[in-house]
């Protein structure tokens, strides 16, 4: 007899990983809540909204960089392309926020005011269905959903692997660039979306609004770290642990990799979507800069800081990087993309397993069998083979 | 053309010119009065006249009128005012007492530009070959019936081939409008020679209607021979359109090719994507602008050589570069290429930020020398530019050089063996190594030369590499790792598709389309055009 899903979903994480995550939804709901709200200006302990918006923002990193590390980590399918995916998220929410405006833009009319820029007389038929939440809601998932599933199944099906896909997925998120900055294209070319006023009727800048948004963020990452937890540790999980290090062995034993492959890249996809789908409303923009290629290289840093095939790796990579950005451009703007540039090659060179590998081997711990994340056991460059 | 001058005067006014032009007369006192006239229409008879007769004396008013240096005295005598005195306008000798009431002949641009078209009749029997080709050129596009007296004998004894049949379209330019309708089919069909739009707009305007439903051109002969003129102009038109957009995918292919080469390599060499490719590109070009600094400097005589001198420089400067990338970052990560491909993401980042803070943000200025800027002008008015043709040749050259080492020497020899089975090649005694250093120097140095290219036709800025990687990678997919005969076909093929989707749906949606073919094609070939021949199964 199988164990109940909800079994299998407890048994997952361990018992201190359970605690983590209390603390941290403990800390995510009502802690910082309660300093926002209830804690004067002044006082030491209040939380800024500027702070809020920041750690909003960086949980939706966080969640786009444990969906990185599924694929990555866990897969071995580095994806220079998820920034596509996240903005992607990212737009379809926007859509319904354009709509939210309503007529309250700088033209008074109920049309998007870069449409009313561009004579445009009534919607286009892509913004059919886009002043409904749930249609929002449904195209978030299914419009990044849906070019993940294709695009992988091209790939994956004609064996598009290594550095190949990652240029192609690269490729993929500069031509999806290239057709959002074009004014033609429907979503707002170059500027994109901005200036919400409103979700569900409630004004998108009052601070009950932020809290909702940041704590919507924490329950995302808290939902994507066990669900992640629960594939990987999964037999699923196993395959594609397989088959990141020794793709064509599972082939030959039976299994078919690319199916496989493509659930965790579709899924993957979907999960940085809803997280792009909750960034923008914090940030109050989305434009086409969000799918440059180097955004979406950066992502890869976030989850090889932290540690790959750790998921938590993830997250603590998105909140170090994050941070370093922040301070590093508000005071020392010349040197961040110095910071970042060695922050590529001495995490490669010298922390192949990230900070969590850092901290396991100060620890004096092996790494589980299942987390180890040297992908290729040659100790030859794949040259002729590639 | 000018139809405004009542039917009667022309006839009278060619009978005046034809006398006039036999006869190298002085002008006559009553053209002299029309050039003073109030009405525009008589004026630029009057003008018309004078460049038809094209004695010095005519040249002379004609460039006085020009220079608005011709002046009319209270007493209605026609003078032209000089520097130091005044001359008669009828006789040119000098006029004492200088006439203090002369007022200057005030000239719209419509007389301005009868007057241009009636120097360039003057001009039409000018001995030197190059006045007589800018005469005609501007003839073709500015000629009335009233020049018609000295272009049609301009036409019947010039020898210049290339004079001759610009004259011949002047001609039928004005001929189209004769009253004679076998003179209008003539020079319809003459038109059909021309491949200029405007001409073919002219002949579109016969075979229109009016307002009544009647054609503007009566005779259907004239509308046939039109019509088929038209299609020929067209056909010709949409020839150079080919050509050019042949041209210039054939230049955009040989920028990616010097792109591509390096990357080629190192990619089949090591394996792994060098994300910094493009910044060696731009090291190249800053290369180079360093060296046209230094000679602007140093040796402001010889300033049109340095893209000569910059040639090495860039190859040496992006090869110290790149090897020195190799021996400190890309050699700790054999084995590993998505992290090499991170790491090497990481140096990009540096290298661009270095170049920003050595040489600021903007874009800086590199200059094409004296020699390679122009154009050759071909068929059908297409200009070739001599920056783009040199790169072409640049191409090639550089292609030879990298064939001739893979093929001929040692080393291309181990790195192609290297390529194959680096560990077969290592049992046999290459040094893997340093054949790695090498030709990743040797990579890197052709990505320099790339650079020292590009910054003849493009912005040389601390980002311009960026957006080579991509494309260039894309190169070495579809022609197949390690194969130049690969490579020249991708870019060569990819420049070609670029630019005619380009024509076709825009510069973006033709990038767009050029990924989604090579996804759709990879499908088909993943090991790209020219595969190596072998088997192989990993891991």
């Amino acid at each position: 007899m199988r164990t109940p899903l909800s079994v299998r979903l407890f048994q997952s994480l361990p018992r201190t990983g359970w605690l983590a995550l209390a603390i941290f939804a403990a800390v995510a709901w009502i802690a910082i809540p309660a300093a926002h709200l209830l804690l004067p200006e002044g006082h030491a302990l209040h939380v800024s909204a500027y702070t809020v918006t920041l750690m909003g923002k960086i949980l939706c990193y966080a969640v786009v960089a444990v969906a990185m590390d599924l694929i990555w980590g866990y897969a071995g399918i580095l994806s220079l392309g998820h920034g596509v995916f996240f903005a992607l998220g990212g737009y379809a929410f926007g859509m319904y926020l354009m709509r939210g405006i309503g007529t309250d833009g700088s033209y008074g009319v109920a049309l998007p005011d870069f449409m009313v820029f561009l004579d445009w007389k009534e919607l286009p038929w892509f913004w059919v269905g886009s002043d409904s939440f749930l249609w929002a809601l449904i195209m978030v998932v299914a419009v990044p959903g849906l070019l993940a599933f294709v695009f992988g199944w091209f790939a994956f099906r004609s064996r598009i692997k290594g550095v190949y896909f990652s240029i192609i997925t690269q490729a993929l998120t500069y031509a999806t660039m290239l057709l959002f900055f074009r004014n033609e294209t429907g979503f707002g070319g170059n500027n994109g979306f901005t200036d919400f006023k409103r979700i569900l009727g409630y004004d998108i800048t009052s601070p009950q609004m932020r809290l909702v948004l940041f704590g919507l963020s924490a329950a995302l990452l808290i939902a994507v770290l066990i669900l992640g937890r629960y594939l990987v540790t999964s037999k699923f999980g196993r395959v594609l642990a397989a088959i990141r290090d020794a793709e064509s062995r599972v082939r030959f034993i039976g299994y078919q990799p690319t199916q496989y492959k493509l659930a965790i890249w579709t899924l993957s996809a979907v999960l940085c979507a809803l997280a792009g789908a909750l960034y923008v409303p914090q940030v109050g923009i989305i434009n086409p800069s969000e799918m440059s290629p180097a955004n979406s290289i950066e992502i890869a840093v976030w989850v090889a800081v932290g540690g790959r095939g750790t998921l938590i790796g993830g997250v603590i990579g998105a909140f170090i990087v994050n941070l370093a950005k922040s301070f590093f451009t508000v005071s020392f703007p010349d040197y961040w993309l110095f910071f970042l540039g060695f922050l590529f090659i001495g995490v490669t060179l010298f922390l192949p397993d990230g900070v969590v590998g850092l901290w396991r081997k100060l620890r004096g711990r092996r790494p589980a069998a299942t987390e180890t994340a040297t992908p290729t056991p040659a100790a030859t460059p794949q040259g002729a083979k590639a | 053309m000018p139809l405004s001058v009542p039917h009667l005067l022309r006839v009278f006014l060619l009978a005046v010119c034809c006398t006039l032009g036999s006869a190298h007369a002085a002008p006559s006192a009553e053209t002299l009065a029309r050039l003073a006239d109030d009405d525009s229409d008589t004026r630029i008879a009057a003008i018309a006249e004078l460049g038809a007769e094209g004695s010095a004396q005519s040249v002379a008013l004609l460039d006085a009128l020009a220079d608005e240096a011709l002046a009319l005295t209270g007493s209605g005598r026609l003078v032209i005012l000089t520097d130091t005195g005044a001359l008669d306008a009828a006789s040119g000798e000098a006029i004492e007492p200088y006439p203090d009431d002369a007022d200057p002949l005030m000239i719209n641009n419509r007389v301005r530009n009868a007057l241009q078209s009636a120097k360039a009749a003057t001009n039409i029997r000018a001995s030197d070959r190059g006045t007589r080709l800018a005469a005609a050129q501007l003839l073709r596009d500015s000629a009335s019936e009233l020049l018609m007296p000295i272009l049609e004998p301009a036409l019947a004894t010039e020898q210049d081939k290339e004079i001759r049949s610009i004259l011949a379209l002047a001609v039928a330019r004005v001929n189209l409008a004769s009253a004679e309708p076998a003179k209008r089919i003539l020079a319809a069909q003459r038109l059909g020679d021309s491949s200029d739009a405007s001409v073919k707009a002219t002949l579109a305007a016969l075979l229109d209607k009016d307002a009544n439903g009647q054609f503007v051109e009566p005779d259907a002969e004239v509308r046939a021979a039109a019509k088929g003129s038209m299609q020929s102009i067209e056909r010709r038109l949409a020839m150079a359109d080919l050509a050019s957009t042949a041209f210039t995918g054939l230049s955009l292919g040989s920028i990616l090719l010097l792109a591509a080469l390096g990357l080629a390599i190192t990619y089949g060499v090591m394996g792994v994507i060098n994300m910094a490719h493009g910044e060696l590109l731009m090291v190249g070009a800053y290369a180079t602008y360093v060296v046209q600094g230094l000679f602007r400097s140093y040796l402001p005589d010889y300033v049109d050589s340095y893209v000569l001198a910059a040639v090495p420089v860039a190859f040496l400067a992006a090869a110290a570069v790149g090897m020195l990338m190799e021996r400190t970052v890309i050699r700790w990560l054999y084995g590993r290429p998505l992290e090499t491909l991170l790491a090497t993401w990481g140096l990009s980042l540096v290298l661009i930020q270095t170049a920003r803070v050595i040489f600021g943000p903007q874009n800086v200025e590199v200059a094409n020398p004296a020699w390679m800027s122009g154009g050759v002008s071909t068929y059908a008015d297409i200009v070739l530019p001599w920056n783009r043709l040199v790169i072409i040749g640049f191409a090639i050259f550089v292609l030879l050089l990298v064939w001739l080492m893979m093929q001929k020497t040692r080393l291309g020899m181990f790195v192609r063996a290297v390529t194959q089975n680096r560990a077969m090649a290592g049992c046999v005694g290459v040094p893997t190594a340093r054949i790695d250093t090498l030709a990743f120097g040797i990579g890197a140095g052709i990505a320099g030369l790339g650079g020292c290219a590009l910054s003849q036709v493009a912005n040389v800025g601390p980002a311009m590499g960026q957006g080579y990687i991509v494309d260039s990678f894309m190169v070495v997919v579809l022609g197949g790792v390690g194969q130049l005969a690969g490579a020249v076909t991708a870019a060569m093929g990819l420049g070609l598709m670029t630019k005619i989707l380009e024509g076709w749906a825009g510069a973006v949606v033709a990038k767009i389309l050029v990924l989604v073919f090579i996804i759709i094609f990879i499908q088909k070939r993943p090991q790209g055009l020219f595969a190596l021949k072998g088997r192989f199964v990993e891991d």
